[in-house]
């Protein structure tokens, strides 16, 4: 593998005794998309709170394009090249979308103009630009979702966090999902996802890392994963009745 | 400046630290119930003052013998400002911190305004109580009976309130703090706390005016002073600690003295003011309080 | 990267309000060639000076959602700076103003810097503590004459001096000056990296901070600017009244109303300030000629009931009434 963009290193966290990380390393090559798989309570947003910087593991190394990142705090680690979505939408619902998209784009240049620029310029990518000048709370859910994609990705992340970006959409918006994803590694930013929805997730990500239980149960290749006899046990055997 | 002299001066610090203490103990109260700080509370005070004065030019009861009457009229006072306006303030959908903030503050100016349409802004005072012009001596110490009953009545109240928070509806206030929308799943009428809390808030201030009239001026805007100093008083406790209030008044009561006594009488306040200062750069929270 | 940006409800919103702005300045500067009436005049003086004011004021307090129950510190620096500067120095206060603004400026980054970490209503008290203070230093400095104040003496008719005898007039051009300036900056403030950045935080501080979004440098900036305009309002004020002193400087008072206006007229918003300065203080200073003196108090009741009326009635400020954006940002104080 070439030099990873991320590397986990024994990362573990707790929260008033109860573990959720325990003894996690896995390594993200740049340009691929990873799943996070795993059970509620597997350990998943904790893991993701802790890559973009929202809380500091108790212990092991996160290291971001080969420099130590834990404890740096949400904000400079978005100034590094690591952006997010949340699980629940949390759109800024005074602005309009692009107000939204414009407040990330912010993080790159001083000027509103500039700003306007690479937010409009983000919302196409993300087909919400028809609805640029909609208040963000007059939003459907799935373009609520999208808003919150086009938001960090007008930070110019290399690393994405997308945080059940597919959950509870219709097939066709999570086709639609799909395709946004795929756009957005071909602008050659690395992805990480944390999915549910196994059918739609498989196809689209190059490799997986399984949780369970707070620790790191397997990983691999889609096709190497679901053949895992104690993945099928412990997560896909719930849904695929194995 | 002999020992003796520092001696009184500090002890009367300390007294008037209590009749602090009770005061910022109401204001923490409040606070710490439902994180409104009331503007308007040296006007409950300076209301209580008048109160007592009304009470005794009319029928000739000593402050004294008032405490439990005052105290019974503030915590009413108390309870339906919160029905009447506090209640109102906490609903509003919008910038609902600064409408709090803006409520009791237009509420202090129109108290401050009332009392000047009512008694005028000529200072008044009460003469002859029972406590007005005695003293007492403690060894080479000389102390005006007022102020050492002050100090009494409000440390008694402050007692008082510790024991209070103790009882179930104390640990219902608590617990009404802690988690205002589960209480209701409780069987707590919020509402009904709250109109308790500041009801009680206001009693407290309201015994503290009471025992000043024994040897302060009453003036409408006599509030204003004492507020000052409580909110000092709460920001060095720490908001929402009792114990808070308590350290804190004491600490103030004394600063004011000394810094009286040391540099000037008109700069007594720098004391506090410095204290204040020293207080929000290096331990915003306070001694004993949770920011 | 092409700039061509195409129109959008920001870019529509923003022409409109410089137009409306443009045209409102028109009809102010016109507005007392009409009048006679000397009294009249100079209540719009003061209107026009509180309308900067309460500008300067909402940068700090509305935008980014720091309530100052103290903003008079930085008008009496302002005032007492110009006015020394003038009296004793011979410096005329068009020089002096911007002396004094900047270090109602640096005052408001000392301030600042320790206090925003608090939250909301300790912010509040810490601003009022801080200004009483003030007061209370200025009544006893020798060198600014304590209590008695500094009157400026009349010379010679002079705009360098920015003395005018009983002329109200040049005063009026002078404070729109002042108020449409105030204006303009929060204008480019509202449009700017930090005026999205606070609502931002307003409205959701994780989120926020997810997109990179530190608000400590831009707390200082407001802070900065807030001071700094506020104090070129006390300079100006110094020299059309022609007098100053500490409760004219530095009081409690003038510290509700320099924040009033804005709170009234719907905090965080452009026109706000404006609308409760219009309405305020011919309201606050009518009621104190009629009603202050011999009803002793009763201007008091009125002003304070409709401060408790206002807030409880219109939390969203005045501004919602004629239907323009009444919200430029999410709860003030919720960011704690």
């Amino acid at each position: 593998m070439a030099e990873p963009i991320l590397e986990l290193h024994s990362v573990s966290k707790s929260f008033s005794g109860v573990a959720a990380n325990v003894d996690i390393s896995f390594a993200v090559t740049r340009g691929e998309i990873l799943g996070l798989i795993g059970p509620n309570g597997a350990g998943k947003s904790s893991l993701f709170n802790s890559i973009s910087g929202a809380i500091v593991p108790d212990g092991g190394a996160i290291l971001f394009e080969g420099k130590p990142i834990s404890g740096l705090g949400p904000v400079a680690c978005t100034k590094r090249g690591i952006g997010r979505t949340f699980q629940v939408v949390r759109s800024f619902d005074s602005m309009t979308v692009l107000e939204n998209v414009m407040v990330g784009a912010f993080a790159r240049v001083q000027r509103a103009r500039h700003a306007m620029a690479r937010a409009l310029e983000v919302l196409a990518v993300c087909g919400l630009d028809g609805r640029a000048d909609t208040p963000a709370h007059a939003l459907t859910p799935p373009e609520k979702r999208r808003l919150e994609v086009a938001r960090a990705l007008a930070t110019e992340p290399r690393l994405l966090l997308l945080d059940e970006m597919l959950t509870g959409l219709t097939p066709t918006e999570a086709q639609e999902g799909v395709q946004l994803v795929r756009a957005i590694r071909a602008r050659g930013i690395t992805i990480i996802m944390v999915e549910h929805v196994m059918e739609i997730l498989l196809p689209l990500i190059d490799r997986a890392v399984v949780l369970h239980l707070g620790r790191k149960l397997a990983e691999g290749s889609p096709a190497e994963i679901v053949q895992n006899p104690e993945v099928i046990r412990a997560y896909l055997g719930d849904r695929y009745g194995t | 400046m002999s020992a003796a002299l520092i001696a009184q001066v500090a002890i009367g610090g300390l007294l008037m630290g209590l009749v602090y203490a009770l005061v910022a103990a109401g204001l923490s109260l409040i606070f710490g119930l439902m994180d409104v700080v009331n503007f308007a509370h040296g006007e409950l005070l300076m209301l209580a003052m008048y109160a007592t004065f009304v009470i005794h030019e009319n029928t000739g009861l000593d402050p004294l013998l008032q405490l439990p009457l005052v105290a019974v009229i503030l915590f009413g006072l108390g309870a339906a400002i919160y029905r009447g306006l506090i209640s109102r303030a906490l609903d509003v959908r919008f910038n609902t911190g600064m409408v709090q903030i803006f409520v009791t503050f237009g509420l202090s100016i129109f108290l401050v305004g009332a009392a000047q349409l009512a008694f005028g802004s000529d200072f008044r005072s009460i003469n002859d109580g029972f406590l007005s012009n005695r003293t007492a001596a403690i060894g080479p110490v000389v102390l005006p009976l007022s102020q050492l009953a002050a100090g009494l009545v409000c440390l008694i109240a402050f007692a008082a309130l510790v024991l209070m928070s103790r009882t179930e509806f104390g640990r219902a206030l608590e617990a009404t703090r802690e988690d205002r929308d589960a209480v209701a799943l409780i069987g707590i009428d919020r509402q009904r706390i709250f109109s308790i809390g500041w009801g009680i808030g206001a009693a407290t201030v309201g015994i503290a005016g009471v025992m000043l009239t024994n040897f302060y001026y009453i003036s409408p805007t006599v509030g204003s002073n004492f507020a000052l100093i409580a909110y000092v008083t709460v920001a060095l406790g720490g908001f929402g600690s009792l114990l808070g209030a308590l350290v804190a008044g004491l600490v103030v009561g004394l600063a004011e003295a000394l810094t009286a006594l040391v540099i000037d009488p008109s700069l007594k306040q720098i004391g506090i003011f410095a204290i204040y200062v020293l207080v929000l750069t290096i331990r915003p929270r306070g001694l004993f309080g949770r920011l | 990267m092409s700039l061509s940006l195409r129109p959008n409800a920001i870019t529509k919103r923003r022409r409109r309000e410089l137009l409306v702005g443009a045209v409102l300045l028109v009809l102010l500067a016109l507005l007392p060639l009409p009048i006679g009436n000397v009294y009249l005049r100079g209540l719009i003086v003061l209107t026009l000076l509180y309308a900067g004011l309460a500008q300067g004021w909402n940068v700090l307090g509305g935008y980014c959602g720091q309530i100052s129950l103290g903003h008079a510190l930085y008008f009496g620096i302002g005032a007492y700076t110009s006015t020394i500067l003038f009296t004793r120095f011979g410096i005329p206060p068009t020089l002096g103003l911007f002396v004094g603004s900047g270090l109602a400026a640096l005052a408001a980054l000392l301030v600042g810097w320790p206090s925003f970490r608090l939250s909301g209503h300790y912010y509040a008290i810490a601003t009022l503590v801080i200004g009483l203070m003030a007061e209370l230093l200025v009544q006893n400095w020798g060198f600014v004459n304590a209590a008695m104040g500094i009157t400026i003496p009349f010379h010679a008719q002079s705009w360098l001096d920015l003395e005018f005898r009983v002329a109200v007039l040049p005063f009026h051009y002078v404070m729109l000056a002042y108020a449409a300036i105030a204006w303009i900056i929060a204008w480019l403030i509202e449009g700017s990296r930090w005026g999205f950045y606070w609502r931002a935080v307003k409205d959701d501080v994780e989120a926020a901070q997810s997109l990179a979004v530190r608000i400590f440098p831009s707390k200082m900036a407001a802070a900065s600017i807030s001071g700094a305009i506020t104090g070129v309002g006390g300079a100006l004020y110094a020299q059309y009244i022609g007098f100053i002193d500490p409760d004219s400087g530095f009081g409690l008072s003038l510290s509700v109303l320099i924040a009033l206006p804005a709170v009234v007229g719907g905090v965080g918003t452009l026109w706000g300030p404006l609308i409760g300065a219009a309405v305020l203080i011919p309201l606050q200073q009518l009621s104190a000629a009629w009603l202050g003196g011999a009803g002793g108090g009763v201007d008091l009741m009125i002003y304070g009931a409709l401060i408790v009326v206002l807030a409880l009635a219109r939390p969203q400020g005045l501004v919602s009434l004629f239907g323009v954006r009444s919200q430029a940002g999410g709860e003030v104080m919720d960011n704690g």
